[in-house]
């Protein structure tokens, strides 16, 4: 079978996604697929600090909540329309993660996982208990739909899902210019290993600094989404499970490549619909899944595969350097 | 000064079962390396084996430990076997998600078996025990009692026994200990059933003055983690000491501060301390 290239594949997904609404039976569909999106631009995030970076995240569903709530409370509490909130979502996510941060990057492995994962915790916990700001356990209701533009009903599920599929496209493209920048170069420098990094003059700190802003920057924007589309919040958004759905997704795909996380968080959630009689179980078959993957998938699917080509292209033609930077999570122990 | 004492009994009662849990935590870090998250799901694991044997089967309370301890180490034996084992020559982050695999499917299974529901695991020690001024449940003194006498059996065992030297050993350096003709692969056999052991019969000891529920080791294992963090990770008196520092800062702190944002204290602490000192409170150096 003949490669896809790259750019003809990405424009067939575009395709499909833009084909989907026609294709989809009904409503629901539609929607499970726009809060899929969502997800996948909180995942294609938290796959620059983890998986191009090195750096495990357990904060992101946090940050995506910080996100989610700052457009609920802006709107329903303080009369904003959902697009002057929207921006503001990720901008706030993007200075806590700053803060955060600061302190949290300094850690190597997995004191800086505990870290995040404390973190995770205190916002969850500040989400359920401050209620005069997030209105507690009762959540925010009465979130706004985003307000029309040109025409579009955004309460409508078809202009919603175009809405959210046109927020991903553009996440994907900058996440896209990011990797394949200098800086992204830098990025994978720092996962593959921090200290050669820092021999070759790489400033480790400003560097995981500016990936983890970028990171919590799509979370919060994913976030805002949700609360527009959703319309009602709880503090279970911030719950960290949803973290590890996004590691789940990422590693399905492929940690560390583009398209990986990208087919994870559609994929892995539409596995879950037509598996509907495992409802609330179906961490009995996917706990079981990871574990399977991490052992002998380690790249996921699309990793696996960049992998095979990239072997196939070296043979072929050895005097060609594979120039792609391996999607292979190299972290050493430590 | 009653109330004091009371916040004292309190702070106990938490530290003692905080400790159990982070003592297995800190030595499956010394075999692994890694935090193994899915320990609150081991501690989950162990409530309900409890809360079936009491309940379901009408054993007693002390049957319903001994059951939930060994039936928590064969999972925590057998995760060690079809899963770290395999993996253990890969990067840190894949022992982390393997550990997460595992938790979702042992919290998936529990809720598959016995629904979402909250559950209360009955104890026969409901009488109230007055010491002077002092009015104190039973429930709480058999677990401050049964908490520091496993803590002193286990500080025995590694210190008294060839086997426990052993484990210290590779929770120390494990290439050491390979040096030195350890067996690895039984010492790291042995340290996943004694934290799984640990944690199984923690869970049964504070089971009954909270509830059974699918994720009620989430909370555990985060304080755990900020426990051995703060006590340095692999370190055993560390966790002893760190778990009872965790566990006076929540009750003081919820009777001083504010009972909702008791568990924040934790964190804060954690995130506080290691803003100042990155290596921990007790750190030993290297790890």
């Amino acid at each position: 079978m003949k490669m896809l290239n790259p750019t003809a594949g990405w424009t067939l997904l575009l395709v499909l996604a833009l084909a989907f609404p026609f294709l989809a039976g009904n409503d629901y569909h539609l929607t499970v697929m726009s809060t899929a999106y969502i997800y996948a631009i909180a995942t294609v995030g938290l796959n620059l600090i983890t998986g191009y970076t090195g750096q495990f995240n357990l904060a992101h569903s946090g940050f995506m909540a910080v996100g989610a709530y700052t457009v609920g409370i802006l709107t329903v509490d303080h009369g904003f329309t959902f697009w002057a909130a929207l921006p503001l979502a990720g901008l706030v996510a993007g200075l806590l993660g700053v803060f955060v941060g600061l302190v949290s990057l300094r850690l190597k492995t997995h004191f800086f996982s505990i870290f995040t994962l404390c973190v995770g915790y205190i916002m969850f916990l500040l989400i359920e208990k401050w209620e005069s700001l997030t209105h507690g356990t009762v959540g925010i209701v009465g979130i706004p739909a985003p307000e029309p533009v040109a025409g579009l009903d955004f309460s409508e599920p078809r202009a919603l899902y175009y809405l959210v599929l046109g927020f991903l496209v553009a996440s994907l493209w900058v996440m896209h210019r990011i990797v394949r920048s200098l800086l992204g170069r830098t990025f994978m420098a720092i996962r593959n290993s921090d200290d050669l990094a820092q021999a070759l003059g790489i400033d480790l700190m400003r560097n995981k600094l500016l990936a983890f802003v970028l990171s919590v920057f799509f979370a919060g924007l994913a976030g805002g989404l949700y609360a527009g589309s959703v319309r009602f919040l709880g503090p279970g958004i911030a719950g960290v499970e949803h973290t590890f759905d996004m590691t789940m997704y990422m590693l399905v795909g492929g940690i560390g490549t583009l398209l990986g996380p990208l087919l994870g968080a559609i994929g892995v959630p539409w596995l879950t619909q037509y598996l509907q009689f495992l409802q609330e179980y179906r961490f009995v078959v996917f706990g079981p899944l990871l574990v399977l993957l991490v052992i002998f998938l380690p790249h996921g699917i699309v990793g696996t595969w960049l992998n095979r080509r990239r072997r196939r292209v070296a043979r072929g033609a050895p005097t060609v350097p594979a120039t792609a930077p391996a999607p292979v999570q190299e972290v050493r122990h430590a | 000064m009653e109330l004091f004492l009371q916040q004292v009994l309190n702070g106990l009662t938490l530290g003692g079962v905080y400790a159990l849990v982070a003592l297995g935590l800190t030595l499956v870090y010394g075999i692994l390396h890694v935090p193994n998250f899915a320990h609150g799901a081991f501690y989950m694991a162990g409530a309900y084996s409890a809360f079936f044997l009491i309940n379901r089967l009408g054993l007693n309370y002390w049957w319903g430990m001994a059951g939930a301890a060994v039936t928590v180490a064969l999972i925590s034996v057998l995760s060690e076997r079809l899963v770290f084992h395999p993996l253990r020559k890969a990067p840190y982050l894949h022992h982390m998600i393997a550990s997460i695999g595992i938790l979702l499917f042992l919290e998936a299974g529990a809720q598959a078996l016995w629904g979402a529901d909250f559950h209360r695991m009955e104890t026969p020690y409901t009488q109230l025990l007055t010491f002077g001024s002092l009015t104190l449940p039973a429930q709480r003194v058999l677990i401050i009692g049964a908490a520091f006498l496993l803590v002193v059996l286990l500080q025995l065992f590694l210190t008294k026994t060839i086997t426990g030297a052993t484990i210290v050993a590779m929770a120390q350096n494990r290439e050491g200990a390979a040096l030195v003709g350890i067996d690895a692969t039984r010492v790291a056999m042995l340290t996943f059933a004694i934290a799984g052991a640990l944690a199984g019969m923690a869970a049964v000891l504070y089971a009954p003055i909270n509830l059974v529920y699918t994720s009620m080791g989430h909370l555990v294992i985060t304080k755990a983690f900020v426990i051995i963090v703060l006590g340095g990770m692999g370190s055993v008196p560390g966790a002893i000491a760190g778990g009872l520092i965790i566990g006076f800062a929540e009750a003081f702190g919820a009777f001083y501060i504010s009972t909702d944002y008791k568990d924040i204290i934790a964190f804060a602490l954690l995130v506080l301390i290691l803003s100042v000192r990155p290596q921990g409170l007790f750190a030993r150096g290297a790890h």
